[in-house]
């Protein structure tokens, strides 16, 4: 069990050190000076040379990287040049809005695909199957953000229930905040959940064929206990494996759907710093979304060996 | 007997799935193909004065807020997301299945380092190497080419990889390697030839992500620039005028989940027809 934690921890460690590295190369290096971009092609010489000194830099990159690091480390995620703050409060003020989301996404994903799923596979190869795996079908191929904006278009213009978009805050109380991260997070788990129903059909109709299941049965189990205490479990695998990789597209697709919504999340953030070249801001929202994609898989990681012992065997 | 009769109810479903795949992927193909030659009306020509028009016989899709036919910019749209598409599946293809085939033919620290890489690439969706290099390179159809060229790579490497492996594992490439041939006549020779189908269906598979990755980054503006038609910036543009033009945001959503089920189900289909052992496992 330690070799395979400190493994996994390693490799862990290893891909955050490797995607900071990159994302500080091609963001404070490959541009040039950082002045420049941020002031653009056409600012003099000396206000660049002045502002790049207030941003360190005219450091050699090695100090800014290890500065930097060093920095994220403390929880000191450095100034937005845009807003004149420090960068850790405005990540903080949009992560409010954009842990939820991705949490209730997640949620509603899961329920839904699970549901669908088991549905589908109790009734392999009749009319539902069908139709949940033509829903499926149809739910890949609806792009997310556009899937937002028929909702606006149904739910805030013609049947007026929700606004269009914004966030009201969590100070105006807990429902109505929910209520305005409820479409962004259908429009968002929609989509994941039809690719998961698929992955949840398939899984639990591997299992359905093994012995061990035949035998619950003809032991006397009924259908659903057999289903959740042997067949649930063992598909469990490639479902929480496909879990883990969704959360990126989850992430890619909060970045746009925040966008159809209005909502002061880190992807709207993040578009917003590109409009106003804040470099520190891109570099740090997208270091934080990188690592949430390397934790959350490396969570799925420890997760496989705590539902399937073998794979700890395997390792060790 | 018994393992034949699901294989043959199944058959025409996975045939189905080509055929309505094959003429949704053709569809799109020749509406790219048409606006090379034809458009109803310039795709770039501005027309104030008849903006927000609805369907009509002139123009059979309504205009957009500028004026613009929006058929013609849907046929133009398809032209953009082929480009796309076809490019940056092609970084994925050329560059994974390089990777994934020297992985799997000099194992040892080659393949971990490999690996480690396709690992690391994950941690970047599509979207995110998109917003780095807009900081670097600016905003622009490249910036979403490269990006989701990028996002390709890894998964074609692990594939391949996989694949590659269990052809390395059979006997006629240990024949090869007995009768003296060296890994890469065997790569060339042996096992490319073998995954070549399941590099296909991927490929088929990933080039509807790409459509998508496309219109989301043109919905955003980090891809296709105006004037340039595209999918996603019809939508952005269409968001705007909700209230007075709702039908502007149907369309550009339509023929984007059109070509991508069409896709998927080619794929679908695809895989099915080439390995029937998938097909009898779904």
């Amino acid at each position: 069990m330690p070799y395979f934690l400190l493994k996994r921890a390693a490799t862990f460690l290893a891909t955050l050190v490797a995607a900071s590295i990159l994302i500080f190369l091609v963001l404070e290096i490959l541009p040039g000076n950082p002045a420049r971009v941020i002031l653009g092609p056409d600012a003099p010489e000396s206000a660049v040379e002045a502002l790049a000194h207030k941003l360190g830099a005219d450091r050699p990159p090695l100090d800014r990287y290890l500065d930097w690091i060093g920095g994220l480390l403390e929880g000191d995620l450095g100034t937005s040049y845009a807003y004149g703050t420090p960068v850790g409060e405005i990540v903080g003020e949009r992560l409010a809005v954009s842990l939820p989301l991705a949490i209730l996404a997640m949620a509603l994903t899961a329920a839904l695909a699970l549901s669908a799923g088991v549905f589908a596979a109790a009734r392999h190869d009749t009319a539902g199957d069908f139709g949940v795996m033509a829903l499926s079908q149809l739910g890949i191929a609806v792009p997310s953000f556009w899937l937002a904006i028929l909702l606006i278009l149904f739910f805030a213009v013609e049947l007026r229930w929700v606004s269009a978009g914004g966030f009201p805050g969590w100070s105006a109380g807990f429902w109505t905040a929910i209520k305005a991260l409820i479409l962004p997070a259908v429009a968002l788990a929609a989509v994941q959940a039809a690719i998961l129903a698929r992955i949840t059909r398939s899984a639990v109709l591997e299992v359905s064929r093994e012995d061990f299941v035949r035998t619950a049965r003809a032991k006397g189990l009924s259908k659903g206990k057999t289903l959740r205490r042997h067949v649930l479990r063992n598909a469990m695998i490639p479902i929480v494996t496909v879990m883990g990789l969704q959360f990126a597209n989850l992430i890619a697709g909060a970045i746009v759907v925040e966008n159809v919504f209005y909502l002061p999340g880190l992807g709207r953030l993040m578009f917003q710093s590109i409009a106003n070249r804040d470099i520190a801001v891109i570099r740090d929202v997208v270091m934080l979304l990188a690592g949430m994609v390397v934790l959350v898989n490396f969570a799925v990681d420890l997760l496989y060996a705590a539902i399937d012992p073998r794979l700890r065997a395997e390792d060790a | 007997m018994t393992d034949l009769a699901p294989s043959l109810t199944r058959r025409p479903l996975a045939h189905a799935s080509l055929v309505v795949g094959g003429v949704l992927t053709l569809l799109l193909l020749l509406a790219a193909a048409l606006s090379l030659v034809w458009t109803p009306w310039p795709v770039y020509e501005l027309d104030i004065p008849n903006k927000l028009q609805l369907p009509s016989t002139a123009h059979w899709f309504g205009t957009d807020s500028l004026g613009r036919d929006v058929l013609s910019e849907l046929l133009a749209g398809a032209r953009t997301s082929i480009i796309v598409g076809v490019i940056a599946v092609g970084i994925g293809v050329i560059l994974g299945t390089a990777l994934g085939l020297l992985a799997a033919a000099r194992r040892g620290w080659l393949e971990e380092l490999v690996m480690r890489f396709s690992d690391f690439a994950f941690a970047f969706p599509a979207i995110l190497s998109a917003i780095m290099l807009s900081a670097l390179l600016g905003p622009g159809i490249v910036t979403s080419i490269v990006a989701i060229g990028i996002f390709n790579v890894p998964i074609f490497a692990r594939l391949t990889r996989a694949q590659a492996k269990a052809v390395w594992a059979r006997e006629f490439t240990l024949a090869a390697r007995a009768a003296g041939k060296g890994s890469f006549r065997i790569t060339l020779e042996h096992v490319l030839p073998n995954i070549l189908s399941v590099i296909v269906v991927q490929s088929t598979i990933q080039f509807a992500t790409a459509i998508l990755a496309e219109a989301a980054l043109s919905y955003l503006g980090l891809g296709t620039q105006p004037p340039q038609p595209s999918w996603g910036r019809m939508l952005n543009e269409a968001q705007l005028q909700l209230l007075q033009a709702p039908r502007l945001a149907i369309f550009p959503g339509l023929a984007i989940a059109l070509s991508v089920l069409g896709l998927n189900l080619l794929g679908d289909g695809l895989r099915d027809l080439l390995d029937p052992r998938l097909a009898r496992r779904r």
